[in-house]
């Protein structure tokens, strides 16, 4: 069989469930106890293994096989999560994901070695470090003997979960019952009549454990009999009753589990529980929502991940949309210039619903394009979590907004720079443990990644209690490289020493340490934010912590840009760089160094000839007294841009220049295609501005 | 050598005019084939970048051949062409005085270049195709349409 079509399918796949056990292994590494966690991971490997086995990756498959054999072990108890256990999981993963690597460029996997792991698993597994490398789980181990089945239904097995449950409830009065529901032969509705014995069964008590699972009941899994477990406070014969009550049950046999409390022996009773480690398989998986919520119970479908609802579309497909899409744009710009120049009334009407129709085409077609930033973001928590011990500082790091949606063009290249900032804001920002104990602050720092929407606007905020930016270190650094003149650097306000620390080729760390201050630093993040049409800021509290916010344009394909004409050409100014549009009178313009200026709202702003900038010809001289100005912003720097006239707000299409020009032109970021036909450029306020 | 000759390989080209000399390219580099239209100008790039054209929505830069080559003042009448011509994945519209013929050229017709040949450096061409009754000067449009001098350009100005 040709395994190369499925290949993507097991990519896709394989990455998510690499993600899954990362995220699962960081959550278990905070509740060590938490056998729900451990299933899941398990579950994540388990059906890693089976892909790989039959994608025919045998070095992968052999190394989940390991990491699975760890986690049973785990799971039922026998080996507790150690620092190390963790630390050779993590690097399973890390392995795993070369080896996905490998197979997205190579197509094998056969390059990578998996030895020295699979031995580190396989030491783990064996057992040796597992009685003394750390206290064992707080929960003392249950041993629970219960006597053989006459109906047959198979052992009863529990994990250290349910154990604990049943022991609890012995203490507190309540008894144990195994409970064997045996349905008529000619029952139709096997799981209606289930249903209807779990219900009977929750109005008395707890059902702690069903086998088969809920799910496969919910779904006929089984044959005519199936069993409980219950703990409830009624004795054995209204428990027998309760379960004979629902038509079509012909028999239920009700056994009390003798729960033995027996700390010490814990260990000895494991090897009882390991030759059914099926069951508890079966059984982890619906242990804890009963528990907590005895009504989820038959319910219990809803957990599961909605399926069926959405369907994977090849990006390209997607990018292909959204370019006709775009050129729709442009027939419809033309369409309703037409319109208006014909006068024809009945034209006109259907032109404005069409333009209607397409302005919601187009919000959904954006949207289609949309991704969570959490794509990006999930990967964090393992950085952090590894670079935190690296530098040997303590972080509480608290990701929200993960749900805030981005075009797919801006979240494939935010990563870097937000991977810098997140390590700039641990190494730079956080203080070691004693440190911040000295200053009479919590050990452990805190490190935020927030996301949010604002208008046309996303806002990612990178925000740490560290000891903020140091005014004089970046001052005494910018003085050392030439940056600024002593002058300068004394009259310069905070914000501005801040801004300092994006000049390029400035790095404050005072030891250029592995983790960032390689001199090529902050630069580099703004280079690529404004590249995406963004903008990054950096604010700071000294003692109290720094903020670093970026600010993201929803798309990058289509913008609303105000159209202008200089002599005979028209030029496109996105109107996000645009703060307003005036008209001044000659006589208002000023000289400051050859520079002509004019006053704008109290602030003197530099007045810029796009016709000098651009050579723009123009047949006649022209001497107005009255000029058209669009005062447009690069941060908190502003310029006034001379304009012939204004033509109008409208929304336009950025398309490349060609690759022929592209990265050659100076202040021109694109091109637009007019309703005309005609080609205008968008200009890059960002390069006027200095 | 006859036979030789029979089986000898040919390629396809457009035959296009640059004042008095005729040119070729092959098939395979060209898209189509446009009338002259109007074109943006796009500023500060080399004089010879004529500037974008709308090229059934896609945005395509167009040089002035003549202009890149130096062989005389743009002189745009009824018969000037762009030529679409296409190099990897970058596409330019090359503008000429006339475009009007395909002919098939035999592999080993074409002779490497001379030192200059109409006044173009040899670095742009790839040989000169010798003909019964013509003499093709084939352009190597790799060298022709390195952006190399566009991006010289804006190191410039930065």
């Amino acid at each position: 069989m040709d395994m190369n079509q499925y290949l993507d399918m097991f990519i896709e796949e394989s990455k998510e469930h690499l993600q899954a056990i990362n995220e699962n292994l960081l959550s278990l590494e905070q509740n060590p106890q938490s056998l729900d966690i451990i299933n899941v991971v398990f579950r994540s490997a388990h059906t890693l293994k089976g892909m790989a086995a039959t994608m025919g990756f045998e070095k992968m498959a052999h190394l989940t096989h390991d990491m699975e054999n760890g986690l049973d072990l785990m799971r039922n108890g026998k080996l507790s999560v150690t620092q190390y256990a963790m630390d050779v999981l993590f690097s399973c993963v890390d392995v795993l994901e070369t080896q996905l690597n490998q197979i997205i460029e190579t197509g094998t996997d056969a390059g990578v070695n998996v030895d020295s792991l699979v031995e580190q698993l396989k030491a783990i597994a064996s057992g040796k470090p597992v009685a003394a490398a750390t206290p064992a789980p707080a929960v003392a181990a249950a041993n629970v003997v219960v006597p053989p089945d006459a109906t047959g239904t198979g052992n009863l097995s529990l994990n250290e979960y349910e154990s604990t449950i049943l022991q609890q409830s012995k203490e507190k009065g309540f008894i144990a019952y195994q409970i064997n529901v045996e349905l008529e032969e000619k029952c139709v509705m096997r799981a209606a009549r289930a249903y209807m014995v779990f219900d009977a069964y929750e109005r008395i008590g707890e059902i702690i454990k069903s086998d088969p699972r809920v799910e496969d009941l919910e779904e006929e899994k089984f044959e005519n009999e199936f069993m409980l477990v219950l703990v409830t406070q009624e004795d054995v014969e209204k428990v027998r009753k309760a379960g004979l009550n629902v038509s079509e049950v012909s028999n239920v046999t009700v056994t009390v589990i003798d729960v033995h409390v027996s700390a010490p022996e814990a260990v000895v009773a494991i090897p009882q529980i390991a030759p059914i480690i099926q069951a508890a398989q079966q059984v982890a998986a619906t242990s804890a929502p009963v528990a907590a919520a005895p009504k989820a119970s038959v319910q219990e479908t809803t957990k599961k991940p909605q399926l069926g609802k959405s369907v994977r579309v090849d990006i390209e497909r997607l990018d292909v949309l959204i370019n006709l899409f775009s050129e729709l744009v442009i027939d419809r710009t033309r369409l309703e210039q037409i319109a208006r120049d014909l006068g024809n009334q009945s034209l006109y009407e259907t032109v404005e619903h069409m333009s209607r129709i397409s302005t919601d085409l187009q919000n959904i077609v954006m949207t289609i394009r949309m991704v969570p930033v959490e794509t990006v973001f999930n990967r964090f928590p393992r950085m952090v979590r590894d670079l935190a011990r690296d530098l040997n500082k303590k972080v509480n790091f608290v990701i929200r907004g993960q749900e805030t949606e981005l075009d797919r063009t801006v979240i494939d290249e935010i990563g870097d720079p937000l991977v810098h900032l997140l390590r700039n804001s641990l190494d730079h920002g956080l203080e070691k443990p004693e440190a911040r104990l000295q200053n009479g602050k919590d050990e452990t720092g805190l490190v935020e990644l927030v996301a949010f929407h604002s208008g046309n606007h996303v806002f990612i905020e990178i925000t740490d209690d560290g000891n903020g930016i140091n005014r004089q270190g970046v001052l005494k650094k910018a003085l050392e490289k030439g940056v600024v003149d002593q002058f300068t650097a004394e009259n310069m306000t905070d914000q501005q020493v801040y801004d300092l620390l994006f000049h390029s080729g400035f790095s404050t760390a005072e030891v250029i340490s592995d983790v960032s201050g390689r001199g090529v630093g902050l630069d580099v993040v703004k280079t690529k934010i404004e590249s995406l049409g963004g903008r990054v800021l950096v604010q700071s509290t000294p003692g109290k912590g720094t903020k670093f916010s970026i600010q993201l344009p929803l798309t990058l394909s289509i913008i609303q840009a105000m159209l202008v004409q200089i002599a005979d050409e028209k030029y496109a100014i996105p109107l996000s760089s645009i703060i307003e549009t005036a008209i001044i009178n000659k006589a208002d313009i000023k000289k400051v160094h050859k520079q002509a200026v004019i006053d704008f709202r109290g602030r003197v702003v530099p007045l810029l000839s796009l016709e000098d900038i651009f050579s723009i010809p123009r047949p006649d001289q022209q001497n107005l007294d009255e000029q058209n100005v669009v005062i447009v912003r690069k941060g908190d720097k502003m310029a006034a841009l001379v304009v012939d006239s204004f033509i109008g707000q409208q929304e336009v299409v950025l398309k490349s220049l060609g690759k022929y020009l592209t990265g050659g032109v100076f202040a021109i970021s694109g091109a637009t295609i007019l309703g005309d036909g005609q080609v205008a450029l968008i200009m890059d306020c960002n390069a006027l501005i200095h | 050598m006859l036979e030789h000759k029979d089986i000898v390989e040919e390629i396809k080209v457009i035959v296009f005019r640059l004042v008095d000399e005729e040119y070729g390219v092959e098939v395979s580099q060209v898209r189509s084939i446009e009338h002259m239209q109007k074109i943006t100008r796009v500023p500060r790039t080399p004089e010879f970048v004529k500037g974008v054209i709308n090229l059934r929505g896609i945005v395509t830069p167009v040089i002035d051949l003549k202009a890149r080559f130096a062989l005389g003042e743009e002189n745009y009448t009824d018969s000037t062409r762009i030529i679409i011509v296409a190099v990897e994945d970058m596409e330019v519209g090359l503008i000429v005085d006339a475009a009007n013929d395909v002919i098939d050229i035999p592999v080993n017709k074409i002779e490497p270049p001379p030192a200059v040949v109409g006044g173009i450096n040899k670095a742009y061409l790839r040989g000169v195709a010798k003909l019964a009754d013509r003499l093709l000067i084939m352009l190597n449009l790799d060298k022709v349409l390195s952006n190399e001098e566009i991006q010289a350009m804006s190191s410039i100005e930065r």
